[in-house]
């Protein structure tokens, strides 16, 4: 039997590569799309696990709006990317700075 | 009878009104018949009025008739309050004023400004009357202001002339000095009555009898304080630097506002106040003091001058000294009486400057004058009497008025009156002095007019003669006729009071047996000798021998220094006043309006807001990812608190 705590450090690991990703990643934009992918993944997974230990199926309706809203960002994420690269010729991190004070 | 004293005061106001608004559409005919109408018609009322109250007795008119303003229970109103002493005050202003506008039309006949002029005169005499007639301190203070606004307009008259520029300004400033004082006394009136309607201020004037305020009687420093606006008004040492200044302006109104009625406000106030003065010795002190002083030291002053009209102006100054004078020794009868003689024989004497200045083409110095006895016979003989009246030859108007102040002051026995007596004693030879040596300087003697002028030399026009006629008869005989019944058959008694302790027109009263028997007794009193001591010096200076007043001038050349330089009362206003705010108003621009104000307030906020900015900048590094570590730490942040804070219940 796999217990809660398993699914918990699970989720845990996941989203703390996923953080890492966020910080560490100096490569380009897609790969913090694909890190905050991951986070999202952590939180799915502790949703339904909390979902099914706490015998409450709201948890798991839940999981299928963040699946869509996700679904919808890494649509418009990537659509911006795409737009940024046409424009500016480069999607890395470090040239993406103009909002800086 | 209401409608009689509204017409007397708004008749001049409607003229003014109508000529300042139309004068170039009516011409000047039209202008001038319009205000002289006005004038004429006030004149007329106001001598029926003056019938109607002083010789038929009628009771006090005090009505108020509009309501000004009211401000919580205070209600100040426009009102009337008609007393003898109302009524002899509107007879000489509107009679004055009358031979005054009469005169204007030749005076002024080249002017440009000749429409404007007359309605400013006309605007005047209704300030004066508003003055005169009112019946509580606000519209006292209105007219007080009116008249000192007209008298400004009108001595920078010629706007063009820098010099006339300059003598309206300080003219208006040190009015504002006076008046700033009479405002604060008019405000503790207030304060200590509740009212500022003169009849119930003075029926409660007990009451404020033994009060304090800032550590004296207060109702001293109330007295003191009405007594700085009557000084600035009536030009009285130290404020009296204007009026010598105002002679920039047209003759006419140097006869009328700077000599006649205007300066003589001070005096007709401190007179409607005597409830109040009458209740201070110090305060009566203080003002016959100052009065003493200007009587003396500003007639001194007009010695030395040598312009026509700042004789006449410095003799003024002496005779409101002789009048304020009279007011301290409680004489305030005897002060009215000098104030409406003088108001004759002083416009008069103007106006007759006014006569010569025209008839030599505005030459004003005595030292291109003389001879004109001949060329001019009429001005000279009016001036001839306007000068025996004001040095107070026997018989003449002023010889009655100002005999009575030196007697009043002689029994007075408030402190220090026995050195107010010496003052104006000698005050009677310095008169009878300068009087004589203009007169000598100027119609007597070789003429020193250089050729040009002397072909075309005649008397003046009509217009110009009848006033100083008009106004000659009075300077004759007004003292002998009114002596009597003003000063001692109760003329004024209904508006004055004079308490117990103040003997002095009492004395006077038991003293005088009847107007002839003073001018026969004449020759044996001081002032009588001191005035034919003045007359012959003036005779030996100007005429026998010319060359001793120079030889004087030389062996006394400091008193001359001193009496050139007016005593440096404008020197020690320009170092202390002028070049001292000057100074102050340079130290307050720039400490506080360039360091305070642009530096450290308006410029100073922007830099720091500024060099906030510098300093937080940087935090904002345009990367995704530190906004989005800092998002998380901070959110980790605030769980973890909200953690410890609520004792890790959060997980049941």
């Amino acid at each position: 039997m796999i217990a809660l705590s398993d699914y918990l450090i699970l989720s845990s690991i996941v989203f703390c590569i996923g953080l890492a990703g966020i910080f560490i990643n100096r490569t380009n934009i897609i790969m913090i799309l694909m890190c905050v992918e991951l986070i999202l993944a952590a939180v799915n997974t502790n949703f339904i696990a909390f979902s099914f230990y706490g015998s409450d199926l709201a948890g798991q309706i839940f999981v299928f709006f963040i699946l869509t809203v996700a679904a919808a960002e890494v649509a418009i994420g990537l659509a911006i990317l795409t737009l940024m690269y046409r424009n500016r010729g480069s999607i890395d991190i470090d040239v993406t700075n103009t909002l800086k004070g | 009878m209401l409608n009689i004293y509204l017409t007397i005061v708004l008749a001049p106001l409607i003229g003014s009104i109508v000529v300042g608004l139309a004068g170039n559409q009516l011409g000047r005919t039209l202008s001038h018949s319009i205000t002289i109408l006005g004038v004429a018609i006030s004149t007329v009322l106001s001598l029926y009025v003056f019938n109607h109250h002083v010789l038929n007795d009628a009771d006090i008119f005090n009505q108020n008739i509009y309501t000004w303003m009211q401000i919580g229970g205070l209600n100040i109103s426009v009102g009337f309050l008609v007393d003898n002493l109302t009524s002899v005050m509107l007879v000489v202003v509107s009679f004055v004023s009358l031979m005054v506008h009469i005169y204007t039309i030749g005076y002024m006949h080249d002017d440009k400004g000749y429409t404007k002029f007359f309605s400013y005169i006309s605007l005047f005499t209704f300030a004066m009357f508003t003055l005169v007639i009112s019946n509580n301190f606000m519209q006292l203070f209105f007219g007080w202001e009116a008249v000192g606004l007209v008298s400004y307009l009108l001595i920078g008259f010629w706007h063009h002339k820098e010099s006339a520029i300059e003598a309206n300004l300080k003219a208006f400033l040190v009015n504002r000095v006076g008046d700033f004082g009479f405002l604060l006394g008019i405000a503790l009136v207030l304060m200590f009555f509740g009212t500022l309607d003169y009849a119930e201020a003075f029926s409660q004037k007990d009451q404020i009898i033994g009060q304090t305020l800032f550590g004296g009687s207060a109702i001293t420093v109330v007295c003191l304080l009405l007594f700085v606006g009557a000084m600035g008004k009536s030009a009285q040492v130290p404020l009296h630097v204007w009026l010598p200044g105002s002679m920039e302006g047209p003759t006419p109104i140097s006869a009328l506002i700077h000599a006649a009625t205007m300066v003589t406000a001070g005096i007709f106030m401190v007179s409607r106040m005597s409830p109040l003065f009458e209740l201070s010795d110090t305060a009566l002190m203080v003002v016959m003091i100052i009065g003493a002083i200007t009587a003396l030291f500003m007639g001194l002053l007009g010695i030395v001058q040598n312009d026509i009209k700042r004789v006449v102006a410095y003799s003024t100054l002496s005779q409101l000294g002789y009048m304020t004078v009279a007011l301290g020794v409680s004489a305030y009868s005897v002060a009215i009486f000098h104030l409406m003689t003088h108001a004759f024989f002083k416009a008069l004497l103007f106006l007759a400057a006014g006569s010569v200045i025209v008839a030599l083409h505005h030459e004003q110095d005595i030292r291109k004058m003389g001879g004109l006895r001949k060329k001019m016979p009429i001005t000279y003989i009016t001036s001839l009497l306007g000068t025996l009246a004001l040095i107070g030859f026997p018989g003449f108007a002023g010889f009655y008025s100002k005999d009575m102040i030196i007697e009043a002051v002689h029994y007075s026995d408030l402190p220090y009156a026995g050195w107010a007596y010496v003052a104006v004693l000698i005050g009677v030879f310095i008169t009878a002095f300068y009087s004589l040596r203009l007169l000598f300087l100027v119609f007597h003697g070789e003429s020193r007019v250089d050729s040009h002028t002397e072909e075309h030399l005649h008397e003046t026009g009509s217009s110009i003669t009848v006033p100083l006629i008009l106004l000659a008869i009075p300077s004759v005989v007004i003292g002998y006729l009114t002596i009597e019944p003003m000063l001692f058959g109760g003329w004024l008694d209904n508006a004055i009071t004079i308490d117990s302790s103040h003997q002095a027109v009492a004395e006077l009263k038991g003293h005088f047996y009847s107007a002839f028997a003073l001018l026969t007794h004449s020759v044996v009193t001081p002032p009588f000798w001191m005035m034919v001591g003045g007359a012959v010096s003036a005779w030996v200076f100007c005429l026998y021998r010319p060359d001793w007043a120079d030889q004087i001038q030389s062996r006394f050349k400091r008193t001359n220094y001193v009496l050139n330089s007016l005593y440096g009362f404008d020197r020690l206003n320009d170092i202390v006043f002028v070049k001292g705010s000057v100074k102050l108003g340079n130290l307050l621009w720039k400490i506080s309006d360039m360091t305070l104000i642009d530096k450290v307030i308006v410029n100073g906020s922007a830099k720091l807001a500024r060099y906030l900015g510098v300093l937080i900048r940087p935090v904002q590094t345009g990367y995704v990812y530190h906004y989005a570590f800092f998002m998380i730490v901070s959110l980790m942040l605030v769980l973890g608190w909200v953690l410890i804070a609520s004792d890790y219940s959060f997980f049941g």
